[in-house]
């Protein structure tokens, strides 16, 4: 990583930064989706005594993986039921889900889709004779809300024009909860509990990256989301390219760490995405098979998901592999599948797709469909685009390359790795999956730690909330948050740690690196400390090779994750010589060390599952096959911050939704 | 594909207290640089090529040149961000050029109804605030096992 880790860096950190003390009833840490839910719900049940703040490590505007954009809205229910909604997601995830998560989200998800629409966003729709209008010429047609048909790649997905989808959301966000209400450029870094409340969460740390200036909040209760987490495993482009990941490179796994660390409960960190996309440019591939309907071929030519060796290895996963929609990971499968049989690479056939769709229109519609296919990069990875560009690829002409990525954690997407969390307090739920809180009552969103709430890729075993469904969960986490601060209005947020103890801990690796830079010539390469750079690279190499990242074809072994294992241990202990001369590096070091604890969590889970639920995004060698009888649970890890052990168990699934 | 700021038209946002690049970058690459007050991308290797600076810049001084990893030198794809659309202008390295223009947003910026005098009644219930001012009615399953 060419980090000018040099004192040079143009914010230098200094050795006693200033310290700024809040206290706030409810605080919203990260300013995605979900927060940006939260943000808008918040005030809306907040009473007037009571008090919230928000904080982003970035800029609101684009903060989060949203940033550039979207082309769609992956959960829109529309005259779909939560019950089939459940279904579809059970399936993809093999079989293992939180149900009543599930349902609820998809009860209140098409809300803040007829908001995105009613502040701005423009969302396709279809004509009576079938046509596609863009968004802003859809309009004629009025809204979702009002009953105008979206254009649907499938059964789930909705068309928008999304580049300025962040943009549109965080104003919202914004004018809700009031800019005197939230900051930017503040990093949280830990979690506290409380000095006399077991297992009662009471304050978040962190610093500003803009100034030297460390934040220490209290608050009776908080969300936590701030995504899932990125560049934990190599990705396959390794110089420059290191930073076209898929998933959006700074998003850390600051909500699984700092949530673990205060002694949450975590479940299915086995879980991952490793999707397939564009080679090296990572673009989507959602809208070319759904919307234009292309086929993949192997190397030979074949659409090979038709081929009687792909059912033979769909039906080894049955009940999923048979079903109508093959799950995610699946696909994964088949195309690693034809890879290793020698029958690489794989192909987006856009040609003849492309070909076929325009038998039936006339040279405007063609048009028109050649700027859908290039507005699907450009909403939401324009450099795949310039891929294009750069390679001379029309996509009429010339088909494109797919292939699996690095695998990510995340929890909204087509994962469902994150936090074990109560559901909405209903008859029809089990009571294993409530959680009580201190009074016994039930918070929706809250997690196993007493006013500690996620929402977005923050919360486990139920994944395809995507963008829509993380901006309502937010707004049923920032309900439930007010909730609990006015049940415990009388409780009074005392930290542990005092405020000298707090900013020794945050501002340690600058403390390191002035302590030790000028014993030799290299900034870079002191005894003494490692640059956050350097242990990115360290774990990345450590992850990939053994904890099966793409090297081994997402394949790992028990003895390979007990080397890992050993190798993820050292690393914490080295993390105490993190250095960083600069507020920037001083953000990377923290966030490496947040990737660190992300990611042994997930190779824990791993190593503890004896089977391979989720075959094409990891392979346990030694259990290659799922193990229904033994496996078909849950399971959960809980680190203990008293002791500092983890502990990793079952928990069991409950169906609720009948087949 | 690294974001990167051509040295003539960078004015260092007119030496404004924050610059629009440095406000912008989610991950927190674009710095100023105090001497020639002229932007750069303070690490390359983890830009995301999401475009929000070169969006942003009001001067059009930040592109993006393909990461040099996979990418072959020659091409740019550039937006020019508006109240209501975008327009791309994307070139090939055989020359080819090829416009798209899209919508970005139905409403004028700044008009998102927040609904800011919105109250909500009842604290118990499941409802969202909107919802629950609409007189939604939360489904259950159709069905439990
Ligand atoms: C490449 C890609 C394509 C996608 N395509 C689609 C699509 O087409 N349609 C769709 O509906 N969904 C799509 N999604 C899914 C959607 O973007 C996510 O579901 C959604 O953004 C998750 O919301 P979130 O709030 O959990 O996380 P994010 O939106 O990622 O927000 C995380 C926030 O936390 C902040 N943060 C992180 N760490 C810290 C910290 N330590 N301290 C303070 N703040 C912090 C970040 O700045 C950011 O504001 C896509 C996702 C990706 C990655
Ligand atoms: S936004 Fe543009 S003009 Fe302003 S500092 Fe950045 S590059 Fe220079
Ligand atoms: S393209 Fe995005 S990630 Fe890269 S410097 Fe610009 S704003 Fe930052």
């Amino acid at each position: 990583m060419a980090l000018p880790n040099k004192p040079q860096g143009e914010r230098k950190a200094v050795r006693d930064p200033e310290v700024e003390e809040r206290e706030v009833d409810v605080l919203i840490v990260g300013g995605g989706m979900a927060a940006c839910g939260a943000a808008f719900e918040v005030k809306k049940w907040l009473g007037d005594d009571q008090s919230v703040l928000l904080v982003d490590k970035a800029a609101m505007e684009r903060s989060g993986a949203v940033a550039q954009g979207l082309s769609a809205i992956n959960t829109y229910l529309g005259d779909n039921t939560p019950d089939d909604y459940v279904r579809m997601v059970r399936n993809d995830l093999m079989g293992i889900v939180r149900e009543d998560l599930i349902f609820d989200l998809g009860t209140h998800v098409d809300d803040s889709v007829h908001l995105f629409e009613e502040w701005g966003l423009p969302v396709w729709k279809k004509t009576e004779e079938g046509k596609n209008m863009d968004g802003k010429k859809g309009l004629k047609l009025g809204t979702l809300k009002s009953g105008a048909q979206p254009v649907r790649t499938g059964k789930w997905q909705i068309m928008i024009n999304g580049e300025s989808y962040k943009r549109i959301v965080s104003e919202a966000a914004k004018m809700a909860i009031g800019e005197e209400n939230m900051m930017e450029r503040v990093f949280i870094v830990e979690l506290l509990l409380d000095k006399n409340k077991e297992n009662q969460v009471a304050g978040a740390v962190g610093f500003s990256v803009r100034e030297n200036k460390v934040f220490i909040i209290k608050a009776k209760t908080m969300m936590v989301a701030c995504g899932g987490a990125v560049n934990i495993y190599q990705p396959r482009s390794v110089g420059e390219g290191k930073g076209r990941a898929w998933y959006p490179v700074w998003n850390a796994g600051s909500t699984y760490t700092m949530c673990m660390k205060v002694g949450a409960e975590l479940s299915m960190m086995e879980n991952r995405f490793t999707p397939a996309r564009f080679k090296d440019g990572y673009g989507p591939v959602g809208a070319w098979f759904l919307l234009f309907k292309a086929k993949a071929l192997n190397g030979l030519g074949e659409v090979y998901i038709t081929s009687d060796a792909a059912k033979n290895e769909l039906e080894k996963y049955a009940p999923y592999g048979t079903a109508a929609i093959t799950p995610t990971c699946l696909r994964n499968h088949l195309m690693l599948f034809e890879m290793k049989e020698g029958r690489g690479p794989v192909q987006m056939d856009t040609v003849t797709a492309l070909a076929e769709l325009g038998k039936t229109m006339d040279k405007k519609e063609l048009k028109h469909l050649e700027s859908e296919a290039w507005e699907d990069f450009l909403d939401m990875t324009c450099g795949q685009a310039n891929l294009w560009c750069a390679t001379n690829t029309e996509p009429e002409k010339k088909t494109s390359e797919i292939m699996p990525t690095e695998p990510y954690l995340l929890g909204s997407h087509s994962g469902c790795c994150g936090l074990w969390t109560s559901g909405p307090d209903y008859d029809w739920i089990p009571d294993a999956y409530k959680i009580k809180a201190d009074n016994g009552k039930v918070y929706n969103r809250m997690t196993t730690v007493n006013g500690l709430f996620t929402s977005g890729d923050g919360v486990g075993c139920s994944g395809h909330k995507f963008s829509s469904g993380s901006h309502a969960e937010g707004r049923i986490a920032a309900k439930q948050m007010v909730r609990y601060a006015k049940d415990h209005a009388d409780y009074k947020p005392e930290l542990p740690m005092s405020k000298e103890e707090i900013v020794d801990m945050v501002y340690k690796p600058v403390r390191v690196f002035l302590d030790n830079y000028e014993y030799t010539t290299d900034i870079d390469v002191n005894p003494a400390y490692i640059k956050p750079s350097g242990m990115a690279l360290r774990l990345m190499k450590a992850t990939n090779e053994y904890g099966a990242g793409h090297q081994t074809y997402y394949e790992t072994t028990s003895k390979m994750l007990e080397i890992v294992m050993d190798q993820l241990r050292v690393m914490r202990e080295d993390c105490e010589k993190l250095a960083a001369g600069d507020l920037h590096e001083l953000m990377r070091a923290w966030e490496i060390y947040h990737r660190i604890w992300t990611v042994e969590s997930h190779l824990r889970h791993i190593q503890f599952r004896k089977e391979t639920r989720y075959p094409g995004f990891y392979y346990q060698a030694d259990y290659p096959k799922q193990d229904d009888e033994n496996w078909f649970c849950f399971t959960n890890s809980k680190y203990d911050p008293k002791t500092g052990e983890w502990d990793t168990f079952k928990r069991d699934y409950v169906q609720i939704i009948p087949d | 594909m690294p974001s990167y700021v051509i040295t003539e038209k960078c004015d260092g946002c007119k030496g404004g207290e924050k610059t629009a690049c440095e406000y912008i970058c989610p991950n927190d690459l674009m710095v100023l640089e105090p001497n020639t007050m002229k932007a750069y991308n303070q690490e390359p290797d983890q830009c995301w090529e999401c475009f929000s600076c070169v969006k942003i810049c009001p001067s059009q001084a930040i592109e993006v040149r393909g990461y040099s990893d996979f990418v072959p030198l020659g091409s740019s794809v550039y937006p020019m961000l508006g109240t209501e659309d975008i327009m791309w202008t994307c070139k090939f390295r055989n020359g080819t050029i090829k416009r798209f223009k899209f919508p970005v947003r139905t409403t004028p910026e700044g008009s998102a109804n927040a609904y800011t005098d919105l109250k909500g009644k009842d604290l118990e219930s499941e409802m969202l605030s909107t919802e629950e001012a609409e007189g939604y009615q939360i489904p259950k399953p159709q069905a439990t096992v």
